[in-house]
């Protein structure tokens, strides 16, 4: 069998033409895979699929079939029954417990509109560049995830005094037994917050599978990681997570920003949590050709659940810089879109664009630096030709 | 089946008056068949025996053709890694011809 013959046989899409991201060795096949439009392919064992950043210049909610994805082990089940599924809820709990997704439908519901943002997000555009997924900008995503309150599946398996962190796992395994399964920890006060749901609907449907169908964890506010796929196991400890993904992977600096000096060592580490604020124009992109006139401006921006106070704009290499009008806010968790008009006569210029979140945190010049490639948020700029 | 349904909505929107209209969680089993690394492969060079015998076991090529050029120093950290946190059984003259083939092939001084 050639390789389009088994491409089409396994449901994915002939590779089309290469897309080249704006970093050094950023050619990239663009593929549909399974339940997907075609994406970015940063690999496909384990998939991890770029979203196209085209995709956030239409609606907030980011479509679930242009959602990107980004699984750590290869031995993802490719077949799941959403009606034998279980989560174990077992640990440091009065109650251990086995929920179907029926359970799960005679609890109170929840709803929450929330970013899931990978950590290395815009990792290739580290300088210096650093090991690991070169994304661009596009390991994000805005749904709408429907489910039930962690909290509630807590309480009613009901936490012992002991209980500290809270672990999960999914259906999600390593090829060889000795690599460390994946499995996430947050402290009790953070697993117990009023927007962390279980979730088995994203924008009003079904999850993708590689999405993490039938249900995942939404932990609004914080890195993706947390975000454990195909929910499997809540294991409640009385201690502090020591696994490899806690203790040794997705940790940053214990500075301010996460950044260091290139190069450096021995500093001490966190495990990596909420996001730091971001925005970004939707309808430019750098390099482009504008025509002379009055030129529509629009984007989005977003932090960590504090929620975006003001966008500003510069059209001048940030010598001055303009308020941006807000669109209503889908909570606080959510993309923020924001549109701006600019009278631009013809020149080349450097459009920047810059958010300050409500708790006092904006967007700096400072690039973050750390080893592992997390948390940027540099202010973007775009270099664009008005004639 | 329907009727079912519309009869544990009813109960649900009794039970939990106010809690925002959704959809019920899926039942379906839903399958899919991922396209393994059909078009990806190391590029050739002294060494890529290694690389595709130990790398290939966990990940497709991609996780080291789209990194940015790596000195010999990284890619030796890179395998290390590897073989000390995720596990790979490569035995140590293996390791040194893989890092030599990656610095080689997907290298810089």
């Amino acid at each position: 069998m050639n390789r389009l013959e088994f491409l089409a046989s396994a449901g994915a899409a002939a590779l089309t033409p290469d897309v080249t991201l704006p970093m050094e060795n950023g050619v990239r096949p663009i593929a549909a895979f399974p339940q997907k439009r075609p994406l970015i392919v940063l690999s496909p064992r384990p998939p991890q699929l770029e979203t196209p950043f085209d995709v956030f210049d239409g609606d907030a909610l980011t479509p679930n079939d242009a959602f990107f994805v980004r699984w750590h082990l290869a031995a993802i089940p490719q077949s799941v029954d959403a009606a034998s599924h279980r989560i174990a809820v077992t640990g440091a709990v009065e109650r251990p417990l086995s929920l179907s997704l029926d359970d799960l439908a005679k609890m109170p519901t929840a709803e929450v509109v929330a970013i899931n943002q990978c950590s290395g997000n815009s990792r290739g555009f580290f300088a210096p560049r650093v090991p690991g997924g070169q994304w661009a900008n596009g390991a994000m995503g805005n749904a709408r995830w429907t489910g039930v309150r962690l909290r509630d599946v807590l309480d009613r398996a009901g936490l012992k005094a002991s209980a500290k962190q809270v672990q999960f796992n999914g259906l999600e395994k390593p090829v060889l037994a000795v690599t460390p399964a994946f499995k996430k920890s947050l402290d009790v006060d953070v697993a117990r917050g009023d927007d962390v749901i279980v979730a088995y609907l994203m924008n009003g449907r079904p999850l993708p599978l590689l999405n993490g169908y039938p249900v995942r964890l939404v932990v609004p506010g914080w890195y993706a990681t947390y975000w454990v796929k195909m929910l499997s196991g809540i294991t409640v400890l009385d201690r502090d997570d020591d696994n490899f993904w806690m203790k040794t992977a997705y940790r940053i600096p214990a500075t301010p920003n996460a950044s260091v000096e290139p190069g450096a060592t021995g500093f001490a580490t966190v495990p990596i949590g909420k996001m730091n604020v971001r925005s970004f124009a939707t309808n430019v992109a750098d390099g482009a050709s504008l025509a002379a006139g009055t030129i529509a401006l629009r984007g989005i921006a977003f932090d960590g659940g504090s929620g975006i106070a003001r966008v500003e704009f510069s059209t001048d290499a940030q010598a001055t810089w303009h308020e941006a009008a807000l669109e209503p806010e889908m909570g606080k968790y959510g993309f923020r879109r924001w549109n701006a008009r600019w009278d631009a006569k013809p020149g080349t210029y450097a459009i920047a664009v810059r958010a300050t979140a409500n708790d006092g945190s904006v967007q700096s010049n400072a690039s973050i630096w750390n080893p592992g490639g997390y948390m940027r948020n540099t202010i973007e700029t775009y270099k664009v030709t008005v004639a | 089946m329907i009727s079912r349904s519309i009869a544990y909505l009813a109960l649900a929107g009794a039970v939990f008056a106010g809690a925002v209209a959704a959809a019920p969680p899926p039942k379906a089993a839903v399958t899919i068949s991922l396209p393994g690394d059909a078009g990806f492969a190391f590029k050739p060079g002294s060494g890529v025996e290694g690389a595709q015998r130990y790398c290939l076991t966990c990940h497709s090529s991609a996780y080291v053709s789209t990194q940015p050029p790596l000195t010999k120093t990284q890619w030796t950290a890179e395998v290390t890694k590897m073989r000390k946190a995720y596990g790979a059984a490569i035995p140590d003259d293996a390791a040194s011809a893989i890092v030599d083939y990656l610095t080689a092939t997907y290298g810089k001084s």
